[in-house]
């Protein structure tokens, strides 16, 4: 599979800007660099995917550019707009939807919703018919009006996917959107978010474990691993680039997305401190062997 | 804006045939609104929050119409029989309805910290911090959302109270004046409540310190005894308690005993204010 043309949006005024600018981010809790230097640019339109084992700084990151965590100016730029200077700008421009499932269970899925269409100033003749659209996109239509405290895990997340688009955001961040959610709950979110994107050129910027998932919806990938970005490519990419190191040590195999996840994340288990390199490939096939 | 159409994802339009019909309004941006209505329209949409969630569960009004019930009721009627407190020839249970509205609106706000540290637990929070929404003006919606709840108390209260024979003013003014003035105080607290959570950052110390401080604000108040009553050193803590200053309001409003409205008005609206500034700072440690 290559990415193909019909994905990327149509050239807009967004066209030139990226919907995500990140220089040389670091963000520290205590002695501990979460986020240790990382540059990334997510282009306007693009279903972006951040990757890396638990604990690699990707919520961290997440949370400085959905302006949660205080960074200093010039580091992250949405659409244009610095996070720590024009944080209700970027605001207005985010959806998100943060790692943990997290609904009201005190409402209804409606009201769920309709609370963020009010924060959002979306005014109140359109309200109604935004709420009940976002609603039917993520097929809630039917139960909207039970407690969302009886909802599935799989219904919060997509309960959850209508707050964030019934703002029409134009950059949607998810946080792990599928972590827990059975097969079937999977392909659903990601049904609905790649329909709503094809309709609006929205930018997704999404975090995932799930190497089958990254490889089948994201145009771009970043692999990030202590803290920093250790490789950027598309699917395709990264996993040629992993062929030719096997290739050059000898080995003959089509590498899937995962095996690009264990490179970098793996290698780090050798005590390698200078992050992957391809070279290394040998040695952590080793350790993902034994490791299981 | 980014509202251009693209050719559809081929994945998805294959296989969802049956995919909805085309929502209108959902895929154009949403207009901005700015400048000073950001504030009212936050505070109107964390009290419809609050209002629809009292109207699916409505166990929380009941159960909690218990105690001041109970006051009135034992406490009240008792003291009644004991005329023990001066209360200027007053009925006590006249003198004390005021006073047990004023305490069961606050131990609702005292304990509003928990609502937010539930809210952080969940993850709703975090959602809400991530819309435009100044932190004030989420700290001002949850305190107004909190003084909702207290007035919805407040008008259980003095019902009762009219059942047991307390002569309550029917004037719509003065009542206004009363929802005014227990809003501002559950703002008030709520927020003080905010502020303990966004330092102890958990529930159960929230819980505990919560539970630590009611009880001294409401006997260190004029709830339940006139604050002449009081040893000096108290005297001078009632001063500085904010329900001291809305039970005073609300028993010149409710009963017509002599009190000081403007300054009752002036001390609570600062208090309210204050609250929510600090609250407004502290919420951020929630955030982390």
């Amino acid at each position: 599979m290559t990415v193909t043309d019909s994905r990327q949006p149509a050239a807009g005024p967004d066209a030139e800007v990226a919907a995500i600018a990140v220089t040389g981010l670091v963000y520290a809790f205590g002695q501990t660099r979460a986020v240790d230097g990382i540059d990334l640019t997510v282009p306007a339109g693009e279903v972006f995917g951040l990757l890396g084992p638990n604990g690699a700084g990707k919520t961290t990151a997440i949370r400085a550019m959905t302006t949660l965590l205080k960074v200093p100016p010039g580091m992250i730029r949405v659409f244009g707009r610095d996070v720590a200077r024009d944080r209700m700008g970027v605001r207005r421009l985010l959806g998100y939807v943060p790692q943990q499932l997290s609904a009201d269970s005190g409402l209804t899925g409606r009201e769920n919703v309709a609370l963020f269409a009010r924060v959002f100033d979306i005014p109140r003749r359109e309200r109604a018919e935004r709420v009940a659209e976002a609603l039917e996109i993520v097929g809630l239509a039917d139960v909207a009006d039970r407690m969302a405290g009886t909802y599935s895990g799989g219904m919060v997340r997509r309960l959850e996917l209508a707050q964030a688009l019934v703002t029409a955001p134009r950059l949607l961040i998810l946080d792990e959107p599928t972590i827990g959610l059975d097969p079937i709950a999977r392909t659903s979110v990601w049904e609905r978010i790649d329909d709503v994107r094809a309709a609006t050129g929205m930018t997704v910027l999404v975090t995932t474990h799930y190497m089958d998932e990254a490889d089948q919806y994201c145009d771009q990938l970043a692999l990030m691993h202590k803290g920093l970005i250790r490789a950027t490519g598309t699917p395709e990419s990264l996993k040629r680039d992993l062929a030719a190191a096997w290739h050059d040590a000898g080995r003959d195999a089509e590498p899937t997305l995962e095996d690009v996840f264990r490179h970098f994340a793996d290698s780090e288990l050798l005590g390698d401190q200078e992050g992957g390199t391809f070279r290394d490939v040998r040695r952590s096939r080793h350790t993902a062997s034994r490791v299981g | 804006m980014s509202a251009v159409p693209v050719t559809p994802h081929p994945v998805s339009a294959d296989a969802a045939p049956a995919a909805p019909a085309a929502p209108r309004l959902l895929y154009k941006p949403a207009e901005v609104r700015t400048g000073w209505r950001v504030l009212p329209t936050r505070m109107a949409a964390m009290c419809a929050v609050e209002i629809q969630k009292l109207r699916h569960d409505r166990t929380e009004l009941y159960t909690r119409a218990i105690q001041p019930a109970l006051w009135l009721l034992i406490f009240g009627e008792t003291f009644t029989r004991l005329r023990a407190i001066p209360t200027g020839g007053l009925p006590y249970l006249d003198y004390l309805a005021p006073g047990i509205i004023a305490q069961s609106a606050m131990f609702i706000a005292i304990f509003y910290g928990i609502q937010i540290i539930w809210e952080r637990d969940s993850g709703v929070l975090t959602k809400l911090l991530v819309t435009p929404t100044p932190r004030a003006a989420l700290v001002a919606g949850k305190a107004f959302a909190a003084g909702v709840k207290s007035v919805i108390q407040a008008v259980v209260v003095v019902i009762i109270a009219a059942l047991l024979g307390v002569a309550l003013t029917w004037n719509p003014l003065k009542l206004l004046g009363v929802a005014l003035a227990v809003v501002l105080a559950s703002a008030f607290f709520s927020c003080l409540s905010i502020c303990i959570a966004g330092i102890v950052l958990t529930r159960d110390r929230l819980m505990g310190i919560g539970q630590a401080i009611t009880m001294p604000l409401f006997f260190g108040s004029n709830a339940l005894y006139p604050v002449s009553l009081m040893p000096a050193w108290l005297r001078v803590i009632s001063k500085g308690n904010p329900l001291s200053y809305e039970v005073d309001a609300l028993r010149g409003l409710l009963i017509g005993t002599p009190s000081h409205l403007p300054l009752d008005f002036g001390v609570l609206a600062l208090a309210a204010l204050a609250g929510i500034a600090g609250a407004s700072a502290l919420l951020g440690r929630l955030a982390k």
